[in-house]
């Protein structure tokens, strides 16, 4: 039992105090242990998966664990790669504030990094000075990301056009639009190898933080992710969404403009993976190419939805399955193991975790105390 | 354009439509009936590529396409059941179970895929129904899978189901009203799982088609959302399972317009032309969504519309 129950008999302001405390604590345990059950369960049935294959699980989860978090340098690597994750991540968290379940973070995250690189050729050519370009190519990601997710939401709002399906068909769309430039007008002809925009050149990419091998983007990942988590939980705006998310009939009745509100969180969401993208070029690729689909947008599904849809428990989280990720080509070279192993992996997860959900308030340790002798 | 090349480009719009649909209808098939029943299947597009891999291995293994017809519906009925089992409990949302289930059966066909993308199987037959013209244009655009004319007879089958007997009637009750059906002493969830799991076998089936006859190969990039779009065309057919077949027809025609305007030399915007299909699917979902018609034949319990 959590030691911070107090039994409820005294009629005093101060253990009233106290009991308030104890609900909180109880609920984000629930909050927390739930979808730690979840992870624990999924880890064991897929190591039954992998017994069945006659491949050791123990190998398995130690290569993970060396891969993604063993050395200084799988660290970097880990942190790097969840960059994105929280990025896609918060693309999905922040709308489902407002009660919608968008997936369409691949979508802008594609679009935005092609955008950033798109505005960037003409400004490399004419030799601007590098910060500024990056700031120019940064907006841009964020004005086509927020577009393209923002126009989920009106199409929601104004049409009630399904946003699920909406983004995941905007997902294709970008995709094809981004392949239609590289592998057309926009294509170097200099590099044969893999269709690809020029590339931005060194003197423009992204650095690293200071003492790291971490670029940027982690860094903004989690500043974005503490601003929206005090947005979402600490300003009028944020209450008026958690409002029309709980009863939009009611958010209406009460003059709250949900339409906006609804548009707002997803061109918020569309920016966040926009800005995914732009790390991805500017600090990884330095160009705009397909190994812009690398799937971070559905991973960061399944980060949004193990961390509850809130945007500051997205960060661990978005760490864990950046370290996952991370590990996937050792665990496949040393285990012959396929490249979709971390596709099963986050998909029987996902399956596990959202069949968890029935669990919640099952269980007595998480619940207030008996509230009879309250009223 | 010429005379000539405007017919081919017809011809092939015809021929793509007969080929490219048929996975769009068994999806859109399975779909309708789980829709009906109350309950959404966003998974589809998983149980799509699942299917496609199972039916492309056994077929491989044993020598029997048909054999692996029969075995991507099995295994698109797993999906189908753990979809139908998970939803069934408190509190669980069947769109993000959806969402789920397409990134686990997507992983699961990758996963054991891998080791089928090279090698060849066989593949399903086919015949023409324009072979008494004579004309070999004519005859290539009409060919057509036994798979085709299964997935229309299933179709008049559901459709004079639900009208006419006792199952088609439970089925629509616990997809309207969900008090209703069990004031009548119908377990609505074993109607949704049962309705769920014989939507996972319609769709595992669309898989095969895509994996034995049309492209007629197993590699990754096999469905790139077919499922998806065949969810969105259950809406545009208004859960009616004759109009189900038409609208496959229709986003089988677009998803030919590609490779057609292809055959006569015209490339420019090839990637533009191969997304037609998703934006004309969006297009389809802005225009009838909330319509007044789709509003009255919607299945009141349905989650997707709301």
């Amino acid at each position: 039992m959590v030691d911070v129950a107090q039994p409820l008999s005294g009629s005093g302001a101060a253990p009233n105090r106290a009991s308030d405390l104890s609900i909180r604590i109880r609920r984000s345990a629930e909050f927390v242990a739930i979808p730690l059950f979840a992870l624990i369960v999924s880890g064991v049935l897929f190591s039954i998966f992998l017994l069945a294959l006659g491949k050791s699980p123990g190998d398995f989860y130690s290569l993970v664990w060396r891969g993604g978090f063993g050395t200084a340098f799988s660290i970097q690597n880990t942190l790097q790669r969840s960059a994105p994750l929280i990025l896609t991540g918060l693309a999905v968290a922040i709308p489902a504030r407002i009660g919608l379940v968008v997936i369409g973070g691949e979508g802008a995250l594609v679009l935005g990094g092609f955008a950033a690189a798109a505005i960037a050729i003409p400004l490399v050519i004419g030799h601007f000075p590098p910060f500024p370009t990056l700031v120019i190519m940064m907006a841009a990601s964020i004005v086509v990301g927020g577009f393209w997710i923002g126009l989920v939401g009106y199409l929601r709002y104004a049409r009630g056009v399904n946003e699920t399906i909406s983004s995941l068909l905007m997902t294709y769309i970008g995709i094809a639009i981004m392949n239609f430039f590289v592998e057309g007008s926009m294509r170097d002809l200099s590099n044969p190898n893999k269709p690809s925009t020029m590339p931005i050149g060194d003197a423009y990419m992204v650095g690293y933080i200071p003492g790291t091998q971490v670029h940027w983007g982690f860094a903004v990942g989690i500043f974005l992710a503490v601003v929206l988590q005090i947005l979402m939980s600490r300003t009028t705006f944020g209450f008026a969404v958690r409002v029309a998310g709980g009863n939009p009939r009611a958010a209406l009745a009460q003059g709250l403009p949900v339409g906006r509100l609804i548009v707002i969180c997803c061109a918020i969401a569309g920016a966040c993976a926009g800005i995914a993208g732009f790390y991805e070029v500017a600090a990884i690729q330095g160009r705009a190419n397909a190994s812009l689909v690398a799937g971070y947008g559905f991973t960061g599904i399944l980060v949004a939805f193990l961390a509850r849809q809130s945007p500051i428990a997205i960060i661990p989280v978005a760490i864990m399955f950046g370290g996952i990720v991370a590990s996937g080509g050792l665990v496949q070279r040393r285990m012959e193991l396929p490249d979709a192993t971390v596709l099963l992996l986050q998909g029987m997860t996902f399956v596990v975790l959202l069949t968890s959900e029935t669990l919640y308030g099952r269980f007595k340790i998480f619940q207030p105390p008996e509230t009879t002798d309250r009223t | 354009m010429s005379d000539n090349s405007l017919a081919i480009v017809f011809f092939a719009l015809v021929g793509g439509a007969l080929r490219v649909s048929t996975p769009f209808m068994f999806v859109a098939l399975g779909e309708c009936l789980t829709e009906k029943s109350g309950r959404v299947n966003l998974g589809l597009e998983g149980t799509l590529v699942l299917g496609a891999m199972t039916a492309y291995a056994v077929s491989f293994h044993t020598g029997s396409p048909w054999l692996g017809v029969l075995a991507a519906g099995c295994s698109g009925s797993v999906l189908g059941a753990m979809h139908g089992y998970i939803c069934k409990l408190p509190k669980v949302n069947d769109i993000a179970v959806g969402i789920a289930m397409m990134i686990f059966g997507t992983g699961v066909a990758f996963f054991f895929g891998k080791a089928y993308i090279q090698p060849s199987a066989p593949r399903l037959g086919s015949f023409s129904l324009g072979a008494w013209t004579g004309n070999a244009q004519i005859t290539q655009a009409l060919q057509i899978n036994p798979l085709f004319l299964v997935g229309i007879a299933v179709a008049i089958v559901m459709a004079w189901a639900f009208a006419n007997t006792k199952w088609g009637l439970i089925v629509r009750m616990a997809g309207d009203s969900a008090p209703a059906a069990t004031a009548m002493g119908v377990s609505v969830d074993l109607v949704r799982f049962l309705s769920t799991t014989f939507g996972g076998f319609l769709a595992g089936v669309g898989g095969a088609f895509l994996s034995l006859y049309y492209p007629g190969s197993w590699n990754q990039g096999l469905s790139s959302g077919q499922g998806l779009m065949a969810v969105a065309l259950v809406i545009f057919a208004r859960w009616s399972p004759i109009r189900c077949i038409l609208a496959a027809l229709l986003f089988g025609a677009a998803g030919a317009i590609g490779p057609a305007l292809q055959s006569v030399g015209i490339t420019q915007g090839y990637y533009f032309f191969n997304a037609a299909p998703y934006i004309m699917t969006l297009f389809i979902m802005i225009a009838s969504a909330g319509s007044k018609r789709a509003m009255r034949d919607v299945p009141g319990e349905l989650s997707i519309t709301k």
